[in-house]
């Protein structure tokens, strides 16, 4: 795979409140709180789709937006990747609920907010978006599987990504039987092209299975392993320290990916 | 694009397990549709309804037993496909067979049968045989497939709603094309569930009648369900052979199609130039053709403003009902058998034709053999992927 160009930056996580907040605690300048994320009002979403949208898709737009904050191109322009694990988990409960009700009635906002590619099929609404996107999911590994479809949009199609990866914590009758423990979501503008923008170049190659990476802070290593999309957070620790490093991700089959970071 | 070559597949659905199983439906014009009820489901439909998934999985995978990956397992024993995979796994070597599935629900009817099966404790608690990660999750059917093959390399599911396995083809190319992966096993398993039932249902586009694409009085789809399997691999070999594809997102809707088509002829405009193909090229064009007003009408639009009025056309959702995030491989391997086999499948159920849609909609299965296929696959989301298939020389 060709070096793919880190262009801009978005996350948030409890205590993440965003890629400018989150970059001196990765740094190690300040130290990680644990802190609820404050309600946040999309500002790309149409009105319409705004009350429309559901918890997933709207932490979704949040880091979406977050990484546009850094960068010139248009929204339209883009490819997208949207990686998640369980999708909205909250939805597939009511419908699960309605569906144990002797009456069966199924919210049709619920059912169509239900799909894997809510949070895509409303993008490319608001940023008026129609190059190709896709919607995956690896379960633990989907922000793995994100960069690996990412990059290969970039080498093949020649074309700008942004990649989603967001994972909402499961309603408490879920979550008993599915740890997810935190909501979480990062964005990552990647180019097949060094620009002006280009933060960092990264080297993407599988390799057969190893161990991870860690985050060296217990509260970070707590939120790394809270959900899929904060997997992604010592990819984040490199781009926010400007150092250069390799970051082993577990893959999805029996292998890894070695990410071989360089700032520019 | 360098062609994809398609070394295997099969496909099994309403209409029986395996490719004869389909061809002799095909040629006798046999819908798998039936009235018969799904589990507990009480709406007054039709369903493409896949016999034998009673029976739990068994052995070291029993763990993500549920309906959808007893799908994926009945789909991968037939066609000799198990051990066609086995070949390839000594070919290529298990790490560089990457394994790339779509689903809409994957195994949520787990999640349905949990949540009326709470509270045995009497606290309402979900009971303990709900494996989530095994099951509900969207990844469920690529993991019990990668793990059933023993297939090591990269594997994803795409979940695009109608979409899903159409643009796992896509996903397969590009990464053997920037070398993550030398081979691939691509396709997709959607099972019948309640949440599409009644979900469509609450939609109003589930037709109590059988679905009638293209008819002037169709109203709505039947709901199929589908596993289909396809080897690709890049070789010089004589066969069928995936030649172009084309994705685009309508920016329209979350649950219409955009009205004039935009997006379904972006994805279809692609697919041509990506197998650097013209329009008269195409001598099959396998619809998506839902059976709703809205779906048919769009894309008979985009259809026409590509390649004309004549070229013969046909939704097989009559057939099968629609298998959601499965429709891509089914119909696929449905293009894929009329390439080999010369016979261009009728629009099932259609009795008379909409006036209003204006391409040459098949009202008899016809005898001619065709150099190229294109199927057509859209979603929610306004999420859209054409193929175009042909026969390498």
């Amino acid at each position: 795979m060709r070096p793919l160009y880190i262009d801009a930056v978005g996350c948030c996580a409890p205590g993440l409140d965003g890629w400018e907040q989150a970059r001196p605690v990765l740094r190690g300048e300040r130290p990680y709180l644990r802190q609820d994320l404050p309600p946040h009002q999309s500002q790309l979403l149409p009105a319409n789709e705004r009350r429309r949208a559901p918890l997933a898709v709207r932490l979704a737009f949040r880091v979406a937006e977050d990484a546009l904050r850094g960068d010139q191109r248009p929204p339209a322009r883009l490819a997208s990747v949207f990686a998640s694990s369980d999708g909205d988990t909250h939805i597939s409960h009511r419908i699960s609920l309605a569906l144990a009700q002797p009456q069966r009635v199924v919210s049709p906002t619920d059912f169509h907010n239900s799909v894997h590619n809510a949070a895509a099929g409303y993008w490319s609404i608001a940023a008026q978006a129609r190059l190709p996107s896709v919607s995956l999911s690896a379960c633990h590994a989907s922000f793995a599987a994100g960069l690996l479809e990412a990059g290969a949009l970039a080498d093949v199609e020649d074309l700008d990504c942004l990649l989603v990866a967001f994972d909402v914590q499961p309603p408490p009758l879920l979550q008993a039987l599915w740890p997810i423990t935190e909501s979480g979501a990062v964005a990552l503008i990647l180019s097949p092209r060094r620009s002006a923008d280009s933060l960092a170049v990264m080297q993407i190659e599988p390799v057969p299975r190893v161990a991870d990476t860690g985050m060296p802070d217990a509260g970070l290593e707590t939120l790394r392993l809270s959900n899929a999309a904060a997997r992604a957070l010592p990819v984040l620790a490199l781009l926010a320290r400007r150092e250069p490093g390799t970051v082993l991700l577990d893959g999805a089959g029996e292998h890894s990916l070695r990410l071989d970071l360089e700032p520019l | 694009m360098k062609p994809l070559r398609i070394s295997d597949y099969t496909a099994t659905s309403a209409l029986g397990a395996g490719k004869a199983a389909h061809l002799a439906a095909l040629r006798a014009q046999r819908t798998g549709l039936r009235q018969a009820p799904f589990e507990t489901c009480e709406l007054a439909t039709w369903t493409g309804y896949v016999e034998g998934l009673d029976t739990p999985l068994t052995g070291e995978l029993s763990g993500w037993d549920c309906r959808n990956n007893r799908l994926a397992e009945l789909g991968l024993r037939q066609d000799g496909f198990l051990e066609a995979v086995e070949r390839l796994r000594q070919r290529h070597g298990p790490q560089r067979v990457g394994v790339f599935l779509g689903t809409s629900t994957s195994g949520i009817q787990q999640a349905e049968l949990a949540y009326r099966d709470r509270g045995a404790a009497g606290d309402g608690a979900l009971p303990d045989w709900f494996d989530v990660g095994k099951t509900q999750n969207i990844f469920s059917c690529a993991d019990y497939v990668r793990r059933r093959l023993r297939l090591d390399g990269v594997a994803h599911v795409i979940s695009t709603a109608c979409s899903s396995s159409a643009k796992a083809f896509a996903s397969a190319f590009r990464a053997m094309q920037c070398g993550l992966c030398d081979a691939a096993v691509v396709g997709g398993v959607d099972s019948l569930c309640l949440t599409t039932l009644y979900g469509f249902n609450s939609l109003q586009v589930l037709s109590a009648d059988i679905c009638r694409p293209a008819d002037a009085q169709r109203n709505g789809i039947s709901i199929g369900e589908a596993a289909g399997f396809a080897i690709v691999e890049f070789s010089d070999q004589p066969g069928p052979a995936l030649l172009g594809y084309g994705e685009s997102s309508d920016a329209h809707h979350m649950s219409s199609p955009h009205p004039e088509g935009h997006g379904a002829l972006a994805a279809m405009t692609a697919a041509l130039q990506r197998a650097g193909l013209a329009p008269g090229d195409i001598g099959y064009v396998n619809l998506h053709g839902t059976g709703t007003p809205a779906n048919d009408l769009a894309e008979d639009k985009a259809v026409c403003a590509l390649l004309g009025t004549a070229t013969p056309c046909s939704s097989t959702k009559g057939w099968t009902g629609h298998t959601l995030g499965a429709a891509g491989i089914l119909e696929a391997a449905i293009s894929l058998l009329a390439l080999e086999h010369g016979l261009l499948p009728r629009s099932l159920n259609t009795r008379q034709r909409d006036p209003q849609l204006q391409a040459a909609i098949l009202m008899e299965n016809r005898q001619q053999r065709v150099a190229h296929a294109m199927s057509n696959s859209f979603g929610f989301g306004g999420s859209n992927c054409s193929l175009v298939f042909g026969m390498q020389a």
